[in-house]
């Protein structure tokens, strides 16, 4: 009796070790997996069209010429143009919500920022599609586009077919989308603050507004940045909220209010569709570059928090 | 004295200004995010009736309801959930309990991080490349694998927080009785932080039941009834998409009662999973 269940007592922790120990690593098989399968998947395009796959704006599925010059543009301006507006906002209501808000309605408000960030970004899509859009259309690029004349700087900045799906927009659309989730851990990173940091602040004489500007968010100046980049590398790789909105146009976007397509966007768009093997292999070199750039941009966010984890 | 006065007074004012805009910036962006829970819903409410739930995907520009895209949901998001319990709560396990803070550890928990945050269309592409491809048809299987690797990270780092929160004294316990390591986590650490893995459960579920962009090519979409995970299924967030992009107003409205089913659930979820793990905080 001793003798059989020594043994097997022997091997169970090997085992539930070596099983949890394989579960881990397929975590990492999975990502390694995940560059090799866009690395193979792209590199007929890759080796076909070379160094001009980045600077070439043709894309052209009839004549089998690819160029990921406009997507790559289109997911850059989006992306940085949605932080430009959310970012700001974020912390405005991080520090409202940790500094000025009453604790009774912080605590509902927080909630409810939080359960919006998890709420599908098909949702935002479709009303950037069937209500902002047609909105933005009628009240404000219409009147911009009839009221400026088009050969002039402005004029070609604003210029565009004004049915509402274009770059700005899909911007607009996009930092709504990234707002609660950066309001979120704005907030949480403004809680990690010792109280007593900004109690010595107030009792140094200074105001609210110096309090939150010379003593707390230098405080959190490092962790702020990394979150600036998770949000970031969530308004690079989003898809559907985008491909709802952007206009889906191939080509480099002249204009703030022309159509557009980001990386992801044209991935979602004609993945399904795509028939000849080189049209899928320049869309999977698509997936490689878009890879590429969050990878860099959230490992450097990563890098940034790792001391605290979000 | 008049230049200090009016300095102070400078200060008060700046400050008082910038309270304001930050009440305005919380005022904004919650009539922003009002705004769109408003549409959604009384665009989706119209939408819904007990066909929605009854009737297949109707053909263009005809009556239906949505319950193949249902039922395929419902199967695929669970066959995920299957795998990403299994493998999340374990590696979770490892990284808590046995090698989370070797090298390697850090190194799984790093990228485990980067998986967290990665765009979801990544995770189709990488799908498709290794199951549609090799197996020469989209399938259930595939959209479900490729949900599976989506919520895979959320659980694996929701596993690791709740089990670092256990006391160490729990652990010495298991050990003193003389039980294995695997005993020890089993039945004293799982069972100590049932609540929160089953949050993180809940949270990788949300996560993954209103994504749309790794199954548009993995699963692809079904015009039928189907159950059969070898072929191409529907679900709810590739015909809402559509749907919606679809000229046929009866298809929108679908797409709308659609949209408000699948946010309402994720929002029940979120909810039943932050109700589980503050019941047990109380406790």
């Amino acid at each position: 009796m001793a003798s059989s269940a020594a043994p097997k007592k022997d091997l169970v922790d090997p085992i539930f070790r070596a099983v949890a120990f394989s579960a881990a690593t397929m975590l990492l098989i999975t990502l390694g997996g995940l560059i090799i399968s866009l690395i193979i998947g792209g590199w007929p395009a890759l080796s076909k069209f070379g160094f001009s796959f980045f600077t070439s704006t043709t894309w052209n599925p009839v004549t089998e010429v690819f160029g990921a010059a406009g997507p790559i543009t289109g997911t850059l301006i989006t992306a940085v143009l949605s932080l430009a507006i959310a970012l700001p906002i974020a912390i405005f209501i991080a520090v409202f919500l940790t500094q000025f808000c009453p604790k009774i309605i912080a605590q509902p408000i927080s909630t409810a920022i939080e359960l919006l960030a998890g709420i599908p970004s098909i949702v935002y899509g479709m009303w950037g599609l069937f209500v902002f859009a047609p909105w933005f259309a009628r009240t404000i690029q219409l009147p911009i586009i009839t009221s400026i004349p088009a050969d002039s700087f402005w004029g070609k900045l604003f210029a565009g077919v004004p049915n509402g799906a274009n770059i700005f927009t899909a911007s607009i659309i996009l930092a709504i989308m990234i707002l609660p989730y950066m309001a979120a851990v704005f907030r949480e990173l403004f809680r990690s603050i010792p109280p007593q940091v900004r109690e010595a602040a107030f009792g140094l004489g200074c105001t609210p507004f110096e309090v939150v500007s010379t003593v707390l968010i230098p405080y959190v100046k490092k962790g702020m940045v990394g979150v600036v980049m998770l949000g970031f590398g969530r308004a690079l790789g989003e898809t559907m909220a985008v491909t709802f909105i952007i206009g889906n146009a191939h080509g480099f976007p002249n204009s703030l209010f022309s159509s557009g397509s980001t990386l992801a966007s044209t991935i979602a768009n004609e993945f399904a569709e795509a028939t000849s093997e080189m049209h899928l292999a320049s869309l999977i070199a698509l997936g490689l570059v878009l890879f590429l750039i969050t990878f860099t941009v959230l490992a450097i966010a990563r890098a940034l928090l790792s001391s605290q984890r979000y | 004295m008049e230049i200090a006065f009016t300095r102070a007074q400078r200060r008060k004012l700046a400050s008082q200004i910038f309270v304001g805009v930050c009440v305005a910036a919380a005022g904004i962006a919650l009539i922003a995010l009002g705004l769109i829970m408003f549409s959604l819903f009384t665009k989706g409410f119209s939408g819904i009736d007990t066909m929605v739930f009854t009737h297949d995907t109707p053909g263009p520009d005809s009556h239906g309801g949505l319950r193949n895209a249902i039922v395929g949901s419902i199967m695929m998001c669970t066959l995920a959930m299957m795998i990403a319990v299994f493998i999340g709560v374990l590696a979770g396990t490892w990284l808590a309990e046995i090698g989370g803070d070797s090298k390697y550890g850090h190194a799984v928990r790093f990228l485990n991080d980067v998986l967290l945050s990665a765009p979801s269309i990544l995770i189709g592409l990488f799908i498709y490349e290794m199951m549609v491809r090799p197996m020469h048809g989209f399938s259930g299987w595939a959209g479900a694998v490729a949900l599976g690797v989506l919520a895979t990270p959320v659980v694996t780092r929701t596993t690791e927080d709740i089990l670092n929160l256990q006391p160490n004294a729990l652990r010495e316990a298991g050990m003193a009785l003389g039980a294995s390591q695997w005993v020890t986590v089993r039945k004293i650490i799982w069972k100590a932080a049932s609540a929160g893995l089953l949050t993180g459960g809940l949270l990788g579920f949300a996560r993954i039941s209103g994504e749309t962009a790794p199954i548009l090519f993995t699963s692809l979409n079904n015009q039928f009834f189907s159950t059969d995970m070898s072929q191409p299924i529907a679900s709810l967030p590739v015909v809402i998409y559509q749907f919606a992009m679809s000229p046929f107003d009866i298809w929108q409205e679908l797409a709308w009662a659609g949209a408000l089913l699948i946010t309402a659930t994720v929002l029940a979820i979120n909810i039943l999973g932050r109700w589980v793990a503050r019941d047990k905080d109380h406790r």
